[in-house]
């Protein structure tokens, strides 16, 4: 299934989803609004025709404080079809929060906790949001932008 | 029994099969041949550490065997990053060794950070801000002769010590007394 065939059949059912695409990226990307995230995900999951079994990456950048938004890109392949493709969302950067897509994919389970870490995007009815590679008491989220790190963390000096 | 052991020993007597020698040498000696160290390692370092044991370096032939519970062991290799989150543990397995204990800093990052220095948010700046370290080997990664290296210069320091001297009362003598 070609990418225009794609974003045709999620137009068909979702016909505000789609905000904007991007063609040169690799694979080819659609930008999807937040809110229809979790049913455009199970719609591309379930359908006999895309069956996008497989969440192969699941990424957040943090776009800057200028731009003041963060995305996060999933990576979904369809193992039996062998077709690629991304979904992207943007979040406000203050307080992102978006749905968590974990109930489908299993993968995105810890790759939210790790989104969460390191970029600070909260996940709604995530099953266990907590931080996955830093320690529990870490102040920050260190691939933010304007990240500065602590003075110190349990009494030792952070900075060289 | 090799010259140099001799010498550590003392003097052979010969036939009784009887050493004299004097008991701070003996315990030094006992400890720089058998120096176990806690089997763990941290990141790309521990590689080297692992093929220094193998049997191209030979690790065993200074009585260096990894053991692996911190109770039964000597000396901690540092062997790599140290991050925050481990640094907690590495105290807590430094603590749960018994003396006399020594520490390995084991390549740049064990040592201060290595190329972690200026961005590493997540990196301890050196294994010497939370627990005492003996001997430092640089390198990124060190090579395993500079393991080896370490280790001697551990041997070296420890061929030194004394566990007899009155140290704490040489200390107090030399207290100005008022
Ligand atoms: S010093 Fe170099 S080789 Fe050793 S752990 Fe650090 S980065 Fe890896």
């Amino acid at each position: 299934m070609s990418f225009e065939e794609l974003k045709q059949l999620i137009q068909e059912s979702f016909s505000e989803a789609i905000v904007a695409e991007d063609e040169l990226a690799t694979p080819k990307a659609l930008l999807v609004s937040k809110d229809s995230l979790h049913e455009v995900c199970d719609f591309l999951y379930t359908n006999d025709k895309t069956y996008f079994d497989s969440l192969s990456c699941m990424t957040a950048i943090d776009n800057g404080v200028e731009k003041s938004t963060v995305e996060i890109a999933y990576n979904l392949y369809s193992i039996p079809f062998d077709i690629h493709l991304m979904i992207k969302v943007e979040l406000d950067r203050d307080n992102p929060s978006v749905v968590s897509v974990s109930d489908i994919w299993r993968t995105a389970d810890w790759h939210e906790r790790e989104a969460f870490d390191l970029v600070g995007i909260h996940f709604n009815n995530h099953p266990d949001l907590r931080r996955i590679l830093l320690p529990d008491d870490w102040e920050g989220h260190p691939l933010r932008r304007d990240y500065v790190e602590q003075e110190r963390y349990h009494d030792v000096k952070v900075k060289y | 029994m090799s010259k140099e052991q001799q010498e550590i020993l003392g003097l052979k007597t010969g036939e009784g099969g009887i050493i004299i020698s004097k008991l701070d040498d003996l315990l030094n000696w006992a400890r720089l041949s058998s120096l176990w160290p806690v089997g763990f390692g941290l990141a790309c370092c521990a590689i080297e550490f692992m093929s220094t044991a193998s049997s191209a370096y030979d690790l065993d032939r200074f009585g260096v065997i990894p053991r692996n519970s911190p109770r039964q062991a000597d000396v901690m290799i540092v062997s790599g990053t140290v991050t925050f989150k481990m640094a907690d543990r590495v105290i807590r397995l430094y603590e749960q060794m018994a003396d006399p204990k020594y520490v390995i800093s084991m390549g740049s990052c064990a040592n201060c950070g290595g190329p972690y220095w200026e961005h590493g948010y997540h990196v301890l700046k050196g294994v010497d801000r939370v627990i005492p370290v003996d001997v430092y080997v640089p390198g990124c990664p060190p090579r395993p002769e500079a393991l080896i290296g370490g280790f001697l210069k551990l041997q070296e320091k420890i061929r030194t010590e004394s566990v007899l001297a009155p140290k704490a009362l040489e200390k107090l003598m030399k207290k100005d007394v008022v």
